[in-house]
């Protein structure tokens, strides 16, 4: 399996454009599969399994790093790694949830290789950072040689492994709207140990209250419960308009699990995850607000 | 069909030039290009971090980097840590302390705990802080608390100024360091030998041990 490495091509772009031009160029014959930090790659390759024959190495495209303000959005370039999101102030301070997911992958090596367009990319159930991105109403924004366009990540997941992408499109970078004003955040991942394990659920929430004490925003998002990283729809309605209280959370929890379809897996199986994912409903609600734990 | 790379690279301060496959692992350009065979393959998946050296300061799984993405690179392995003969501060902790027993996890554990030690700039790090810098390498044999036991020992050897350092040098430290070196060394024989120790008396493999009172010259300072 180790010989099977020296075998592999590898495409070195100049620049965005050129990376753009030969993955474009590649669709009629054996499409070049895109590189970023190699965190998940290199595990498949490891294993044995060789996704295809050229590889697109993304690593040293300068217009795909960095973090910046743009407007009253905070845009993250597709090979912003976790640790950058860990220790990055304006992500640390404004989406204090993207920086809990990020401190919680793999651990310290991973981090300094994972990045968040490969997370995305690689569009894993699991993925960490994913619920996260999905409650913060982030968007894509994909780059072809046809020009630039925006995915809002609600439209991203559209079925197991399958992003709303055109084969020759990359992700450049991730736009995050401003964070609703007063809204606390929330990140909380379950999995067999606190670092390096793949999630048994992952959970991101967002939740405010109006001035009349009931609950006026409310976002709620997981991953590793269904086939994709959902919104938990029905949650969030039963939890908008309502005052916060231990019935409130009680008809949240019952809401949640019409909206998640968890499998058995080697990680865990589907009763545990629903439990789970109830509990951290519940115990997201009680830390952002604790009248939800009284009667 | 597919061409070799070119690779420039810094590994422990020199400068090194080699012909290698694109994809060719980081890890595998170390071992078997650089002669370096101190890094250590695990899992091959990055759980494990025995493969765990320094790129550009950071550390990261070498099992998980492609060469191409290595080109320019300052790497650090733990052939890079001790300076000549003499171990460094951390390395000669994890002797005292009893951080290592079987051996495979050390060197991705000494380069990562040196990363954290770099990054602590004379702090004494936590449990918790160093347990969370070494989530990352897994160690099936001392259970942890020597390890970290060693780590932060070793971060109060080195904000300690160095004349009390070399004050405190000809008190015996030298002789200790010798003497749980012999006996690190006994009981790593013992457990690595064939029979693991069940025909080899604990007291006949710490004889066998090569005589352990050779100083070590200290590190210069």
């Amino acid at each position: 399996m180790r010989a099977a490495l020296s075998t592999l091509d590898v495409a070195r772009p100049r620049d965005l454009d050129h990376a753009l031009a030969l993955l474009h160029a590649s669709l009629g014959d054996g499409r070049l599969v895109p590189m970023a930090g190699g965190t998940d790659l290199f595990v498949t390759l490891n294993s044995g399994v060789v996704p295809g024959p050229r590889f697109l190495d993304l690593w040293g495209l300068r217009e795909l790093r960095g973090i910046r303000q743009l407007g009253d959005r905070l845009v993250l370039g597709a090979l912003t790694t976790f640790t950058d999101l860990r220790i990055h102030p304006l992500v640390r301070r404004r989406y204090p949830a993207l920086a809990a997911a990020a401190a919680e992958v793999g651990a310290w090596q991973i981090q300094n290789r994972g990045t968040l367009g490969g997370n995305i990319a690689n569009a894993s159930p699991a993925g960490d950072s994913l619920p996260v991105l999905l409650a913060l109403e982030a968007v894509v924004h994909a780059r072809s040689v046809r020009g630039a366009r925006e995915v809002p990540f609600t439209a991203l997941f559209r079925g197991y492994r399958d992003l709303a992408l055109e084969p020759d499109e990359l992700i450049a970078a991730v736009g995050l709207p401003a964070p609703p004003a007063r809204a606390k955040q929330f990140f909380r991942k379950v999995g067999t140990r606190r670092a390096q394990s793949i999630s048994k659920v992952v959970f991101a929430g967002l939740l405010r209250l109006g001035r009349d004490g009931r609950v006026d925003l409310a976002r709620i998002a997981l991953g590793s419960v269904a086939p994709v990283t959902l919104r938990a729809g029905r949650a969030e309605r039963a939890l908008l308009g309502a005052r916060p209280s231990a019935r409130t959370a009680a008809a949240a929890r019952a809401a949640l699990l019409e909206d998640i379809a968890p499998i058995d897996d080697i990680r865990s199986d589907r009763d545990y995850r629903r439990a789970v994912a109830g509990n951290v409903l519940e115990q997201f609600l009680r830390v952002v607000e604790p009248r939800f734990a009284r009667p | 069909m597919s061409a070799l790379l070119t690779l420039d690279l810094t590994v422990n301060g020199r400068r090194r030039r080699v012909r290698v496959p694109a994809m060719k692992r980081l890890l595998d350009v170390l071992r078997e290009e650089c002669g370096l065979t101190g890094t250590k393959e695990g899992c091959g998946e990055g759980e494990c971090g025995a493969c765990t050296v320094l790129m550009d300061g950071e550390p990261v799984n070498s099992c998980l980097v492609p060469a191409v993405q290595a080109a320019g690179a300052r790497v650090v392995t733990v052939e890079g840590l001790a300076r000549g003969p003499a171990l460094s501060v951390l390395q000669r902790a994890f002797v005292e302390r009893g951080g290592t027993q079987c051996g495979i996890c050390t060197p991705g554990i000494l380069v990562t705990a040196h990363a954290l030690l770099g990054r602590a700039r004379g702090r004494v790090p936590g449990d918790d802080e160093v347990r969370e810098a070494l989530a990352g390498n897994l160690c099936r044999c001392t259970g942890y608390q020597k390890i970290i036991d060693a780590v932060q020992a070793a971060a109060v050897a080195q904000r300690r100024p160095a004349r009390a350092r070399a004050r405190n040098a000809p008190r015996g430290s030298a002789k200790n360091t010798a003497r749980a070196s012999a006996r690190n060394a006994a009981h790593s024989i013992a457990t690595n030998a064939p029979s693991a120790g069940a025909k080899l008396p604990a007291r006949r493999t710490a004889r066998a041990t090569p005589k352990p009172a050779r100083r070590r010259r200290r590190p210069a300072r």
